[in-house]
């Protein structure tokens, strides 16, 4: 087995909510539920974590960053747990583990200029001796991403433009060089002219840089351009993981069907041939999730079984997994 | 006849600044019984030139010229009660984030009844069934009407909203953005529900969307905006087979999709709307800008038939 960069085993998280001042009841909401993936360390790859809103994609991103713990599971990064790393050694952990968050206007304290994000970077990691060649790295590293430095040192956060500001944190990226980026939906907010642009940076910081990268979006339009590999995530539970070309091409779970199924593909000559029915799809009972297979209540071919207990994630053919009892039988 | 014709409609931002000219110059023209999309990124003026249709402009905005002709009438000349007698009742409108639009401490059913009673004449009790023949409509549960919007998914009111917009059976029905912070699988539904208006009740559908697959799947003519103006206008196919203006042409070639190797992003930032570029307003990112283009304004030509593009190369 080849060695794993980061590697999450039965990983759960709980949240409480309600019961405030004792006017609401109290709840738990189960946002992960023994999730289980690797990150190969072998070569470099991005994969793709694609889900509906709710599915639990920022809660596994904030769990692999550190930021919040799970309440059940193992999360490792170089076989090493991430609350070690924390603890020992947490300065190479971020070295090493870099976050691109959604919203480039929230990531920016808006009083300081813009270089000073870049500035507390090489200050903390020690990545230039002297003034000179701090500013001769970050001049690189911006004309790197191709962004101009006469347009962007000296100016404040709220002076550029959505697409500027996420650009600049590749420039962050670039000069501290991590093994792993944990991008949460970096593109969804900034003008479709210039999604390629970040996303080819992202490909080629994996091809040139050897940087891995999880990449979690809702976009399977966007998954299926920048990924490697895709797991589908479908109420906190992985059910379906495999190479992009097959999961998009030839989807097995009937939620990725159906998903794969509603992308809108930019064509007009290649529309959606079945009707949506809008009532199956939010209806109420299928908010509700219980003992079985998270989407029992919404799938077309569930049996008796898928309601009452939920389908492992097993692999089915070379680097295919699955979790639906449909398959069961190829085991 | 076109149903809602949009002439040289300007619409500007007082600011200390001087004036955000968020819409400068669009015109367009729409048809009886299609779905037409306006297309375009953040800031190009699309959300703005909506509100300027229906005469939602509040200061610090205003319109200085233009005009936005519904069958016949210029709606920014009208008053303002001969006005309401058109919104709602000839011409609805589903607002960006319209699931936020809803009152969270007022039942669904009484907020639809409040805008039908508003707007169309009869009785509380004619209003209250009309709304649940509505949202029988857009596949929701009866139960809804007794609900109130915490209890909905994002969908569900998106979808409640859509309700009350065709309760008076509007010939013109405009959409914001209706699909953005929708799961994938709830925005192929809700862009087939406006899809169905036009072939049901032969309703005028407009989307505005910056997503282009969206376009692709339900439009039958789109308008590409950039900078405030109306660049291109055709037929979905035409535009997505040929497009002609280099804006439309980047902006096709940038959208990342299934079975797509090659995406190429549009160099460049999009101008601010306090200072639009002299000439062409797309010239400093064009690739094929020629002297001409930074001087010259290039106005809206037909160079065939329901085929519009504003640009120097087709003149």
């Amino acid at each position: 087995m080849s060695q794993s960069l980061v590697e999450l085993k039965n990983v759960s998280k709980v949240f409480r909510i309600g019961g405030g001042l004792g006017l609401t009841s109290r709840r738990t909401i189960k946002a992960v539920d023994s999730v289980s993936f690797t990150i190969p360390s072998d070569k470099a790859t991005i994969t793709a974590l694609v889900g509906e809103s709710g599915s639990g994609k920022t809660t596994i991103a904030k769990i692999i960053l550190g930021l919040i713990e799970p309440t059940s599971g193992e999360v490792l990064y170089k076989s090493r747990r991430i609350s070690d790393w924390l603890k020992k050694n947490r300065m190479g952990y971020l070295r090493e583990v870099q976050p691109i968050f959604q919203d480039p206007y929230s990531v920016y304290n808006p009083f300081y200029r813009i270089e000073r994000e870049l500035e507390k970077v090489i200050k903390k990691f020690k990545l230039a001796s002297s003034k000179a060649e701090k500013r001769e790295i970050m001049l690189k590293a911006l004309k790197d991403i191709g962004l101009r430095p006469e347009d962007l040192l000296g100016r404040y956060p709220h002076q550029l433009s959505g697409g500027e500001r996420q650009r600049f944190m590749l420039t962050r990226i670039l000069l501290m060089k991590p093994r792993l980026i944990v991008a949460d939906e970096p593109v969804s907010m900034i003008d479709v002219s210039l999604r390629s642009i970040f996303l080819d940076h992202l490909t080629s910081f994996e091809d040139k840089l050897g940087i891995s990268c999880l990449y979690i979006t809702h976009d399977l339009n966007v998954a299926s351009y920048v990924a490697d590999s895709i797991l589908v995530l479908c109420h906190g539970t992985v059910v379906e993981e495999g190479p992009k070309d097959a999961v998009i091409g030839d989807p097995l779970h009937p939620y990725s069907k159906l998903l794969v199924s509603s992308i809108a593909i930019p064509d007009p000559k290649r529309r959606w041939k079945e009707k949506t029915d809008l009532t199956s799809i939010e209806s109420f009972e299928n908010l509700k999730v219980g003992e079985g297979c998270v989407f029992s209540a919404r799938c077309p071919y569930a049996r008796e079984v898928c309601k009452q207990k939920a389908p492992p994630l097993v692999q089915i053919r070379s680097e295919r997994k699955i979790a639906c009892f449909l398959y069961s039988n190829f085991k | 006849m076109s149903m809602l014709e949009v002439q040289n409609l300007e619409v500007y931002y007082e600011s200390v600044w001087g004036n955000y000219k968020a819409v400068d110059g669009a015109s367009f023209k729409t048809h009886k019984n299609e779905v037409f999309s306006i297309a375009g990124e953040s800031g190009c003026g699309k959300s703005t030139l909506v509100d300027g249709i229906l005469r939602l402009i509040k200061p610090p905005g205003h319109i200085p010229s233009g005009k936005v002709i519904f069958e016949g009438t210029n709606l920014l000349k009208i008053p303002e009660d001969e006005l309401r007698g058109i919104r709602w009742v000839k011409m609805a409108y589903v607002p960006q984030g319209a699931m936020n639009s809803l009152n969270p401490i007022i039942r669904v059913e009484e907020q639809m009844t409040d805008a039908i009673l508003d707007h169309g004449s009869m009785s509380k009790e004619e209003a209250r069934e009309l709304a649940g023949s509505m949202l029988k409509e857009v596949s929701l549960p009866v139960e809804v009407a007794r609900m109130y919007p915490h209890e909905l998914s994002g969908g569900m009111k998106q979808r409640v909203i859509i309700a009350t917009a065709i309760a008076l059976k509007p010939i013109l029905i405009i959409a914001d953005e209706p699909t953005t912070a929708l799961d994938v699988v709830v925005q192929k539904g809700i862009l087939q529900l406006l899809e169905s208006l036009k072939e049901k009740y032969g309703m005028t559908v407009i989307v505005v969307s910056h997503d282009m697959a969206a376009h692709a799947q339900i439009a039958d003519r789109i308008a590409i905006m950039y900078a405030g103006k109306v660049m291109e206008i055709g037929s979905i196919y035409d535009v997505f087979e040929q497009p002609l203006h280099p804006y439309t042409k980047g902006l096709i070639s940038a959208i990342p999709a299934i079975g797509k190797k090659y995406v190429k992003g549009i160099p460049g930032l999009a101008p601010s709307p306090l200072n639009w570029p002299q000439g062409c307003r797309f010239h400093p990112r064009c690739p094929h800008a020629m002297d001409i283009c930074s001087e010259v304004e290039p106005t809206m030509k037909e160079v065939s038939p329901e085929r519009h593009v504003a640009c120097h190369l087709y003149q």
